[in-house]
């Protein structure tokens, strides 16, 4: 089985972005870029499925700036086999990735598409639940476990109330929840090795996908300042400040 | 502007995530004098399609009861809706994980973008939602001739349960797209608050060490507070707690009257989930914790001996 696995370069999940002054958007020049966290997740599973003979092929694709290419060298170091880079300036949104992995996934033919749950820039958790429906495939999101057989899948998804377990038939589409595994770091060999696979280079107009956005940012402020309180020296100034604020009885 | 609301609920009664999605969906349908209807897809689910009858402001409750519909599963509730929609202008869901799993697939069969956990309604086509952690928030418009949204709770007042007297019309869609199928659930099972309805929270972290240290410590805090348990993403990836009661960016958003932070140090992906809360307390040993940057009320020092005091104190 081929597994597809979407991957997308964003702001490192330990920066704290700030607003740019005239609210167009944050502030990117500079800022340390990796891997979407939920994405190097995917990579894990799909590699550890390689690893237990599930899968044969693992092919990542990334929609982006040029430099989205490091971060498929990442996944390849990781164990991916091959890379695709679909090359778009500007912000993706989740529709127009959705149709271009679509796209992709008809050429491909892979038995599995593995995507993180929610890209950690613009938090929209979507582009796996509409691949799914533009392909007419099962969804299994937020995966904290996956587990595939002949012609299905059985997903365990975290749910607000707990875990639940639902069986996809195969070709399915599955997303990634934080507790699913621990994704490994690339070793320097793997990183070297990385860089002789092959990464195919592709333009949103070969895959006739239209990405003019349906959302316009019209702007981007900070958030309402919550400034820090005081420190209180003994549990018994606490309780007395809890009561004065009437939080407490 | 007419606007159908996808009721969270397990078949029997509804759930409040609901509420302040009907909210919501009232701001929008009050730009265009439109009505707001629910929609309760479910199997057995009159208990909630009449609980959903007696909500303010919903003037039509929608009841599809099949039993392709019991598990919520998207793969047959999304054509449902899809179907739906030819009648409303926007479809709103809660943006729980039931909204988050079912919404998405409504906006690509519908060809739409949709807008995510949405904090304001604007006007008819323009919404604020949270980006980046919540570290920026984005005023977005949108282009399509119907909205897909899904509503974050803690942002929205609930809209009042009784009061109402919305008709109920069956509905019926394709039901069974043979995807997928339901094998079972694993279900916290607690007598305290729901986390994102509670008025109190209190939440550990990985300092608590173990599963044992959150019944010993936090557990006796929660029951004299009535409060809820929490905990950020180290105690839950740790098993210290179930993947439930994760608060963050990526686990649940909560706002209630009070928060108490027990040995957590404030990471920016827990504040995106708890720094509207009203009241903030952090207790953690180290004076320097980000967690003293949002916290109203700040106390150092050890938790293993001052988490007993304060308990032993309300
Ligand atoms: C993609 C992604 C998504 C994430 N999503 C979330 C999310 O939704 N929610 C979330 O919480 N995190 C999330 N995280 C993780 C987050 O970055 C932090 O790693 C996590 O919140 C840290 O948990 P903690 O504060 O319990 O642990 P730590 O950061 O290890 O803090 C423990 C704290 O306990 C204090 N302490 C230790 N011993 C004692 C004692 N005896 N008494 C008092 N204080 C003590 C220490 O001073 C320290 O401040 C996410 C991370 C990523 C990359
Ligand atoms: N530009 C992109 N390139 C590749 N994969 C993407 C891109 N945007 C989103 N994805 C995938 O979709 C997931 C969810 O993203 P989102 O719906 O934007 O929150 C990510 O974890 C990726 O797996």
């Amino acid at each position: 089985m081929k597994i597809l696995v979407p991957v997308k370069r964003v702001v490192d999940a330990n920066v704290k972005v700030r607003v740019k002054p005239d609210q167009s958007g944050v502030e990117l020049a500079n800022v340390k870029m990796s891997m979407n966290p939920f994405d190097e997740i995917s990579v894990e599973e799909a590699v550890r499925l390689k690893e237990k003979g599930v899968a044969t092929e693992i092919v990542v694709v990334s929609v982006g700036p040029a430099q989205a290419q490091e971060t498929l060298r990442t996944a390849l170091a990781m164990g991916a086999d091959r890379g695709i880079l679909i090359t778009a300036d500007g912000p993706t949104e989740s529709l127009g990735v959705a149709k271009l992995l679509a796209k992709v996934a008809a050429e491909e033919q892979p038995g599995l598409i593995i995507l993180g749950k929610q890209a950690i820039d613009d938090d929209a958790n979507q582009t796996g639940q509409m691949l799914a429906a533009l392909l007419g495939w099962g969804q299994g999101t937020f995966a904290s476990k996956v587990e595939p057989s002949a012609d299905k899948v059985a997903v365990t998804r975290e749910i607000d109330g707990g875990l639940e377990t639902v069986e996809l038939k195969l070709p399915a589409v599955v997303t990634t929840d934080l507790r699913l595994n621990e994704p490994r770091y690339a070793s320097l060999p793997n990183i070297m090795k990385a860089k002789a696979k092959p990464i195919a280079n592709k333009t949103p107009a070969d895959y006739g996908v239209d990405l003019t956005p349906r959302l316009t940012t019209l702007k981007v402020s900070e958030p309402p300042k919550r400034s820090a309180g005081i420190k209180v020296k003994t549990v018994d100034e606490l309780v007395e400040k809890l009561k004065s604020a009437g939080v407490i009885a | 502007m007419s606007v159908l609301v996808l009721a969270e609920h397990d078949n029997a009664s509804l759930k409040d995530a609901t509420l302040n999605a009907v909210s919501a969906a009232r701001a929008l349908a009050g730009f265009a004098g439109g009505e707001v209807h629910v929609l309760v897809a479910g199997s057995g689910a009159q208990g909630a399609a009449d609980a959903a009858a007696k909500v303010e402001g919903v003037s039509k409750v929608l009841l599809a009861d099949d039993a392709a519909y019991g598990d919520a599963l998207a793969e047959n509730v999304a054509p449902l809706v899809a179907g739906l929609l030819a009648n409303y202008d926007a479809f709103l869901a809660p943006a729980t994980s039931r909204g988050k799993n079912i919404a998405p697939r409504v906006a690509a069969l519908l060809d739409v973008a949709q807008v995510s956990e949405i904090l304001s309604v604007e006007s008819a086509d323009t919404f604020t939602r949270p980006i980046y952690a919540g570290n920026a928030i984005a005023t977005v418009q949108s282009s399509d001739a119907k909205k897909v949204i899904t509503v974050r709770g803690t942002a929205f007042p609930k809209a009042a349960a009784s009061g109402g007297s919305a008709s109920v019309e069956a509905v019926s869609g394709a039901a069974d797209s043979g995807l997928s199928s339901f094998k079972g659930a694993e279900l916290t099972q607690s007598a305290r608050p729901e986390l994102t309805g509670a008025k109190i929270i209190v939440s550990g972290g990985r300092a608590l060490g173990s599963g044992e240290a959150f019944t010993q410590y936090i557990d006796p805090l929660a029951d004299k507070l009535g409060a809820a348990v929490g905990a950020s993403r180290a105690a839950v990836d740790a098993g210290y707690v179930p993947n439930d009661y994760q608060v963050g960016q990526t686990g649940k958003i909560v706002a209630p009257e009070l928060y108490v932070a027990v040995g957590i140090s404030g990471a920016i992906q827990h504040l995106a989930g708890m720094k509207d809360s009203k009241v903030i307390v952090a207790i953690n040993k180290d004076e320097e914790a980000p967690i003293f940057q949002v916290a109203d009320y700040g106390l150092v020092g050890d938790l293993f001996q001052l988490v007993p005091e304060l308990t032993s104190k309300l």
